[in-house]
């Protein structure tokens, strides 16, 4: 009975929460998907043991010991993809400061694992590539500059990256390219309004109220609008961009760029 | 204009009038007959009975769009506004943070004293430094105060008379209500909900600040329902209370609304029902003896609390006269209860409930807790709070703000008590359409709704407490942490975090005049009459602002 009461809940909950679970358990579709993109599960665990045994010495267990550089929270000297990580771990750094390790791939393929899952050996860490590479997919391929800006360039219509980094989290970032259904922020929906004197306005959302609403249209106006004076508000819920074509290597490279966006400095 | 020259002696005559009682005097008897002086806001909720309706009918449905600002007053300390102001002969009694109060020409709005309380460093708040107003009594004013301590002062020169511990600070007991006057009392009630706590309500002597009596909200070993407890989680189960109660004088009751048990989120650590947490007691103005209860949610593990004003009305309900108290509770139900005896007559969701199925027979929920890392509705913020509803007895309808469309997940854990520190037991997150997303909290400070009604958003309910539903609905795009005001024409005043003041008719729902006062409305607006004006003042933001028609 206990049993039955549990999964009649369950189905109940389910079934007036199809926003959540998209947001909790991926389905099957993106899980498998975003395998291609993530450490597996087993490697940050792995991970914990390699770099508990072969780098706490001097790095520490939070590794914040080191001036500098917080492995944890994803802060080193020079490195930033994770290639750069292992090269920083088979090559060494600091002039002799830190040894070069002679790791075997899988060991390798851990210690960068746990520390990009932020020392969490049951959280996510997902693939970071490389920032150059990763602007020019931004600029060519990706498409992604023909809606969005960055430190000054680009169109204003879709919301300006150039401090992205530093208010994302990288799986967010990563989940914006692979399923943006998912992931797009309600506020920056695209939104379409058509006004009392037919005036058809395409655009995003900047802000709205009971009775207004303020937008930057299509050709980058600041609107505000009552919506007394409109005939029709439409908000749609699919984003203007589908999930990305960019290989698993390409994405990781432009969530390595995003990420080095970080505003002013 | 040159001063008047007026000889000495006209003096000395004004001072023998000064000395002569009655005269600007605020007897208890004036509070009980509060809807005989309707140019006057005698206590938080307008009168003992908690309506917040006036009978002041100056402005109208056809003139209110008319209202022009008349003054401001601005608040010098940053942080919600929730101070509800009172006023007497063209006086007003305002509170401002952390623990000051104000008394203010209510015609131009300039102030003829400030007293200042600075509680001490130790004070802790679990939700904001916030204080609701102050009482009157006689020729005194008086507040609660972050520490725990409620001070009374002298209502023509806002010196303090008395100052009297209601709670140990240590422990963090505080007092954020505004205290109710009933008789020759004085009754204020403890927070601390989320500090382990055992609550109670107390009562002074209000010349004297003697304690006259004190009934603890959690009952003690040898006492009727101690065993909805087990061990010694009864000494530190929470049940604050820091909402202001109501009083029926015919049955010598004042209502109290009881908070969380605590810790917060973990039932499973304080097995039982918990009582008298999240429910209403009645206690017996002259003695604190508990006349009856009704617990809302039993053993709650998502801080519902039970902090709302218990709004009474006498009426014929379904054909029957009765004394009823109705009750918009922060768990999603609406109920309607007899007065006398606390019996359950009827109890209807208002918005999306998952954490229960329904009532029973006798008002109790039918728990279905959702599985970890689901949704609950509604949200820890609740369908509705604390904020004060409006009962017009000329609609007969009950109006509130309610979060639609707003829920979160809950976490539980194991807390520890130690003395004066949080004992919450877990903490939630609340469930966005998408991961990072800007969310809902207590109060906003963002002048972008970035969040957006996805997250939630507010719903004036018109409820008619003969069907337990609602008769009409007033949305609006962000939540609304505003109470609510009706008028003897059928007016509603209301306001929201968008910074909206708005005036609705109380019978269609429609809206007829709004103002945007640019920040949130976190109190619910009053009315008053001065030489023959009625004024209408609501605090947005910082600024407490006053309205009325122009000649």
């Amino acid at each position: 009975m206990k049993y039955l009461r549990v999964i009649s809940q369950a189905l109940r909950a389910m079934g007036c929460l199809g926003m959540l679970l998209i947001l909790i358990s991926p389905g099957a579709g993106l899980a498998q998907e975003l395998g291609d993109h993530q450490y597996t599960s087993q490697a940050i665990q792995a991970g914990l043991r390699i770099y508990s045994r072969e780098c706490a010495l001097c790095h520490g267990p939070q590794g914040d010991l080191v001036g500098g550089v917080n492995l944890r929270l994803g802060q080193f000297k020079t490195a930033q993809s994770d290639e750069d990580l292992r090269s920083i771990v088979t090559s060494g750094a600091g002039a002799g400061q830190m040894p070069a390790f002679n790791f075997n791939e899988a060991d390798l393929n851990g210690v960068i694992a746990y520390i990009r899952a932020g020392f969490n050996p049951e959280g996510v860490a997902i693939f970071i590539g490389d920032p150059a590479r990763g602007e020019a997919l931004f600029q060519g391929k990706g498409e992604c500059a023909n809606c969005h800006r960055v430190n000054g360039v680009g169109p204003r219509t879709a919301p300006d990256l150039s401090e992205i980094g530093a208010i994302r989290s990288p799986a967010s970032l990563q989940r914006n390219l692979l399923d943006p259904a998912t992931a797009i922020l309600p506020i920056n929906r695209p939104v379409r309004i058509v006004t009392r004197n037919e005036e058809t306005i395409i655009g995003r959302r900047l802000n709205e109220d009971t009775y207004t609403v303020q937008v930057i249209d299509s050709q980058e106006r600041l609107r505000s609008l009552q919506k007394s004076d409109l005939v029709s508000y439409e908000i749609s819920m699919a984003p203007s961009k589908p999930p990305t074509t960019l290989s698993s290597a390409e994405v990781a490279d432009v969530v390595g760029y995003l990420l080095s966006l970080r505003g002013l400095q | 204009m040159k001063p008047m020259r007026i000889p000495p002696y006209i003096f000395c005559i004004a001072s023998l009038l000064a000395v002569m009682p009655a005269s600007g005097q605020l007897p208890y008897e004036r509070i009980l007959n509060a809807h005989d002086e309707p140019q006057n806001w005698l206590t938080y909720n307008g009168g003992y009975m908690s309506q917040r309706h006036s009978l002041l009918d100056q402005l109208t449905p056809d003139n209110v769009s008319g209202l022009k600002l008349q003054w401001v007053l601005q608040n010098q300390v940053f942080g919600a506004w929730q101070s509800n102001p009172l006023i007497v002969d063209g006086i007003m009694y305002v509170t401002e943070r952390p623990n000051s109060v104000m008394a203010v020409d209510a015609v131009t709005g300039r102030v003829f004293w400030k007293y200042r309380h600075v509680p001490v460093e130790g004070a802790r708040i679990c939700c904001g430094a916030n204080n609701r107003g102050v009482a009157l009594l006689d020729d005194k004013v008086y507040m609660g105060t972050l520490d725990g301590r409620l001070i009374a002062l002298d209502r023509v020169n806002g010196q303090p008379l008395w100052n009297v511990e209601v709670g140990d600070v240590n422990l963090s007991y505080s007092v954020t209500m505004a205290p109710l006057a009933v008789k020759d009392k004085i009754m204020v009630g403890v927070g601390g909900g989320e500090f382990g706590i055992r609550g109670y309500v107390v009562a002074y002597e209000a010349d004297t600040g003697d304690q006259a009596w004190k009934t603890y909200t959690i009952p003690g070993p040898g006492e009727p329902n101690h065993d909805s407890w087990e061990g010694d989680d009864w000494e530190h189960g929470g049940a604050p209370v820091w909402i202001t109660g109501s009083f029926d004088p015919d049955l010598n009751l004042t209502y109290w609304g009881v908070g969380n048990p605590g810790p917060d989120w973990n039932a499973g650590q304080r097995p039982g029902d918990n009582l008298y947490s999240d429910s209403v007691i009645a206690l017996d103005a002259d003695s604190g003896e508990l006349s009856w209860h009704f617990q809302f949610t039993p053993n709650d593990p998502y801080d519902y609390d039970s902090t709302q004003v218990p709004v009474l009305a006498d009426m014929v309900w379904r054909g029957e006269p009765k004394k009823i108290m109705m009750w918009a509770n922060r768990n999603g139900y609406f109920y309607v209860l007899d007065r006398v005896t606390g019996e359950f007559l009827e109890g209807k969701p208002y918005v999306k409930v998952n954490w229960s199925s329904g009532l029973d027979a006798n008002g109790r929920p039918i728990a279905t807790p959702q599985p970890e890392g689901m949704p609950t509705y509604p949200g820890n913020q609740g369908g509705t709070n604390w904020y004060p509803p409006s009962f017009s007895p000329s609609t007969g309808l009950f109006y509130f703000s309610a979060w639609e469309n707003y829920a979160t997940i809950y976490r539980s854990e194991e807390a520890e008590y130690i003395p004066g520190r949080a004992f919450l037991g877990g903490g939630f997150s609340v469930l966005a359409p998408a991961p990072e997303a800007p969310t809902i909290g207590i109060g906003r400070t963002n002048p972008i709704n970035n969040w957006t009604n996805e997250m939630g958003y507010s719903s004036l309910k018109a409820m008619d407490p003969q069907t337990g539903e609602a008769r009409w609905s007033y949305n609006q795009f962000d939540v609304s942490d505003s109470g609510m005001l009706t008028t003897g024409s059928d007016l509603l005043f209301t306001g929201g975090r968008e910074g909206y003041f708005h005036a609705i008719d109380a019978r269609s729902g429609e809206l007829i005049w709004n103002v945007n006062l640019g920040s949130q409305i976190v109190m619910a607006p009053v009315t008053y009459m001065v030489d023959g004006v009625q004024y209408v003042s609501v605090i947005s933001g910082n600024s407490l602002s006053t309205f009325a028609l122009e000649d």
